[in-house]
């Protein structure tokens, strides 16, 4: 099991790949104080699937999941340190090759992948075991080393030490390598009082803190975009501005004629324009001209699928819920309100468009570089266009530049394009497949529009009834995510499921389909479901003349972590004591990827109707934290992420076209409208669970709370825009 | 045509219409600079020219001839070195795609007001996009990066 690979330590900071067959690469990370490496080659030594110890002293984690922001490469790096007994200095990470047997992601049924917000919730047991494992493999090589009982070595900070004797674990890892790994039913694992990185605080004059920071921080970390061999071909695609045209015809001659054009292909998405370089492959796309075939084509606009959704609605969807009589209860006595909440398309818009480099021999193999969310669906892309074995395709994932769901797709979009590209000039140079920011806002892969009806009759006092009936398009049917007539309920996940203590409850929903795709955006279906519960609950209280937080807290008395973010959240925002004129506060709380989030907006109104969202208090119930300062980080992020999305984000349609083309009009939020964040979390000793997403629910409805809090109106059509 | 990047003398050939950006990139491999959006709308292609943030990504190279670049792997003033030095100590980065921009921006309003005020802060830095949203942490950074320059 000793599998050991030689690193030029000259090159441990780029991107190393070892030929054709092999995969992996260092992206190198240091603890704060980066440490030059020792003169001569360092060798690594495996102990076990997840842990490499070099004979320089470092000791490198695989990631499964790749780091695009979220954090995992300090995070479960910790879960490592932490068992193994190391110094933070020593800690580095790699993201491992593709290979579902040894990484498989056991949230997604083995599959390799991140998303979910699982990364942690998913590896915190098997990354425990792979530090414990590692840590009692190196104790017995201690032991042989200085002669003494295992049960004498004291390991501490990545030495071992008996007797006055002392080893690093780099001077002990090919010994260890050679010792049979302890049963993993009988590892021991450190008790949380011992703990000295899970939990612990960021303090940079030790250190400790996000392992990729010092990479980003002097841009030394190379992601997919700054792969660049030499001689490497740069393609843009030109695909149908209406989803589902095709290229009837094209005619190239002028784009063959731009300097630096070297191959104009057709491929299924499109039409590829390969080039010397980005700028001559933008200018022979411009100068193509293709006739579509719209036949099987999207042609309606936004507004016209909205009113189809809404004839929709007239009857009875999907049931997924019914409490008590369900929707026969939504008519009787009291007052029956509704209203209907409109969603658009949203775009994902990571700041590092699509992009991978495909390195292609062939009939022998190839090697593909990619900010890969999904390498197992990736590989397998690779594979079926390019006609190799699995063995022959190398996926080497790099760091991306966000991605939000949007490098995770059911198709492997990208994967598929630029290996038919690749293929279509017969590898004869590295193939780099770039997307610009227009392909981005305008290719699909969108948070799909959604359609709200909502309902409540309230009587004595109370909300007696709660209906809640979606039209939708599904994410998941047609694709292998979901057996062949399975009801994908991730549509309206966090809403059919509304915990609220309400007698009767009805939740419905409709799948119409269009060829516009769409995909999982940031907390995927809670994006919409999130703001229609909250926001509706709260118009719901204010007619029965309830404060948003005590009426929550009568009908989650069964829901003791709901409660906690609630009232922590409350109580850190002061949500007793008065505003000053003109400022308003708003509240939601929401469950989601098996973690708790409360959030309040403060929320100040001008005289002339345009608003500001100066201050957010966020309260989180993740489990046991593992760095509680990325827990905070993915807090803000995720309150920065829904808060642009709710005002001013959306992607419409006319005649079947995205109106939006780039950031000036697909408007993303910038410094100015960022609020003042506090997070608090929750102490807890339940499992560890996802931060990722769980942020970007609750902050659209209490904004919008808080707005009704100013303005008595209820807002159901997003985006918000600036005025209240 | 004659550059001047980050302290060096480049010779540059390439076509006239093409972006500095592309010229960093592929031909100097000087990667840190970033593509985000192409027109100028993200400042993820942020450079220094003559001092001042400039977008990359629709300056021509040819446009520059005499002119100073500073790059992210340039930036050594002593508002470059608060800057990075800030940025690490309150791990402002999340994915870090746009930070070498940000970066840039944060240290040209530096050189040009040591002791921003937060509105400042906010109007020297409002030019950037950070999908991420690190804002938070970014407007903590920029406000050590000044205490650090003392």
């Amino acid at each position: 099991m000793a599998d050991t690979a030689t690193f030029s330590p000259s090159r441990r900071l780029v991107l190393t790949v070892m030929g054709l067959g092999a995969a992996g690469f260092a992206v190198g990370c240091s603890a704060g104080n980066t440490t030059t490496a020792a003169a001569g080659p360092v060798t690594q030594t495996a102990l076990g699937d997840y842990v490499r110890i070099g004979s320089d002293n470092t000791i490198t984690v695989y990631l499964r999941h790749i780091e695009f922001g979220q954090g995992v490469s300090t995070g479960l790096t910790t879960i490592v340190a932490e068992e193994i007994d190391a110094d933070w200095s020593q800690m580095r990470f790699e993201h491992s090759p593709a290979d579902d047997a040894k990484y498989g992601n056991p949230a997604f049924g083995g599959v390799m992948g991140t998303g979910g917000s699982t990364a942690i919730f998913s590896s915190w047991a098997q990354l425990r075991a792979a530090g414990a494992s590692a840590r009692e493999m190196l104790r017995q090589a201690a032991a042989a080393k200085f002669g003494v009982d295992a049960s004498d070595v004291l390991l501490v900070k990545g030495k071992a030490e008996a007797g006055g004797k002392s080893a690093s674990y780099g001077e002990l890892a090919a010994e260890a390598a050679k010792i049979t790994p302890p049963d993993a039913a009988r590892l021991q694992y450190k008790d949380a009082t011992a703990y000295e990185f899970i939990g612990k605080e960021r303090d940079s004059s030790k250190g400790f803190g996000r392992l990729d920071s010092a990479d980003k921080v002097s841009a030394r970390a190379q992601y997919a975009l700054d792969y660049h061999p030499e001689g490497t071909l740069t393609a843009l695609l030109a695909r149908s501005p209406k989803f589902g045209g095709k290229v009837a015809s094209f005619d190239d001659t002028a784009a063959k004629a731009v300097k630096g054009v070297t191959d104009v292909v057709q491929i299924s998405n499109g039409v590829a324009v390969v080039a010397t370089d980005f700028w001559a492959a933008k200018k022979g796309r411009d100068a193509l001209k293709i006739t579509w075939d719209d036949s099987a084509a999207e042609t309606r606009s936004s507004d016209q699928i909205f009113a189809d959704y809404k004839k929709l609605l007239a009857k009875a969807g999907h049931d997924a819920r019914k409490e008590g009589a369900g929707a026969a209860a939504l008519r009787g006595a009291g007052e029956v309100i509704t209203a209907d909440f409109e969603f658009p398309y949203l775009a994902h818009a990571p700041m590092e468009p699509l992009n991978c480099v495909v390195e292609y021999k062939p009939g022998e193999a190839a090697v593909i570089h990619s900010g890969s969310q999904m390498p197992t669906a990736d590989k397998g892309a690779a594979v079926a266009v390019l006609g190799l074995k699995p063995e022959q395709v190398s996926i080497v994932t790099m760091l991306a530049g966000g991605s939000f769901g949007r490098r995770a797709t059911q198709d492997a979009d990208l994967m598929m394009e630029a290996t038919q590209i690749a293929k279509a000039i017969n590898g004869k140079a590295p193939l780099k497949l770039m997307w610009t920011r227009e392909d981005d806002i305008r290719s699909g892969k969108y948070r799909p529009m959604a359609l709200h009806r909502m309902t409540a009759r309230l009587n004595r006092d109370a909300i007696e009834a709660w209906g809640d009936r979606t039209a939708i398009q599904s994410i998941m049917a047609g694709t292998p995510f979901m057996p062949a007539g399975a009801a994908d309920l991730s549509s309206i996940e966090g809403g059919f499921d509304i915990p609220y203590a309400i007698s009767n409850i009805t939740a419905d929903v409709h799948w119409p389909t269009s060829p516009v795709s769409v995909l999982w955006w940031r907390s995927v279906g809670h994006t919409h479901t999130a703001y229609a519960k909250e926001h509706f609950f709260d118009v719901a209280a204010k007619k029965l003349g309830k404060d948003p937080v005590a009426y929550r807290r009568e009908l989650l008395a069964a829901h003791p972590r709901l409660l906690g973010v609630l009232n922590l959240a409350a109580e850190k925002a002061g949500w007793d004591t008065p505003l000053p004129a003109g400022k308003f506060r708003g509240i939601a709380v929401h469950h989601s990827f098996s973690s708790y989030v409360a959030e309040v907006a403060e929320v100040s109104v001008k005289d002339d109707g345009t608003f500001h969202v100066d201050r957010v208090v966020c309260a989180v119930d993740c489990g046991i934290v593992i760095n509680p300062d990325i827990v905070r980080a993915q807090m803000e992020g995720g309150i920065g992420y829904g808060l642009s999305s709710i005002l001013g984000e959306a992607v419409t349609l006319k005649d079947g076209a995205p109106v939006q083309t780039n950031f000036f009009d697909y408007s993303v939020m910038r410094m100015a409208q960022m609020p003042k964040v506090e997070v608090f979390i929750v102490p807890s000793s339940e499992p560890p669970s996802g931060v990722g997403e769980p942020g970007v629910p609750p902050i659209g409805p209490a904004v919008a709370n808080a707005l009704l809090a100013a303005t008595g109106k209820t807002y159901a059509k997003l985006p918000l825009g600036t005025k209240a | 045509m004659k550059l001047t990047i980050n302290g060096k003398e480049q010779e540059y050939t390439g076509e006239e219409d093409r972006p500095l950006l592309w010229y960093l990139r592929e031909d100097l491999k000087l990667t840190g600079t970033k593509f985000g959006c192409g027109v100028a709308a993200c400042g993820a292609c942020t450079v220094l020219v003559d001092g001042e943030p400039t977008r990359a990504c629709m300056t021509p190279a040819a446009s520059l001839a005499g002119k100073k670049i500073t790059t992210i792997e340039g930036l050594d003033t002593p508002a470059g070195k608060a800057v990075q030095a800030a940025w690490q100590e309150l791990d402002v980065v999340q994915c870090g795609w746009c930070q070498s921009g940000q970066m840039l921006a944060a240290a040209a309003l530096l050189t040009a007001t040591p002791k921003p005020s937060e509105q400042q802060i906010t109007d020297g830095m409002n030019s950037n996009i950070c999908r991420c949203a690190t804002y938070h942490r970014i407007r903590g950074a920029v406000a050590r990066a000044s205490e650090i320059m003392g």
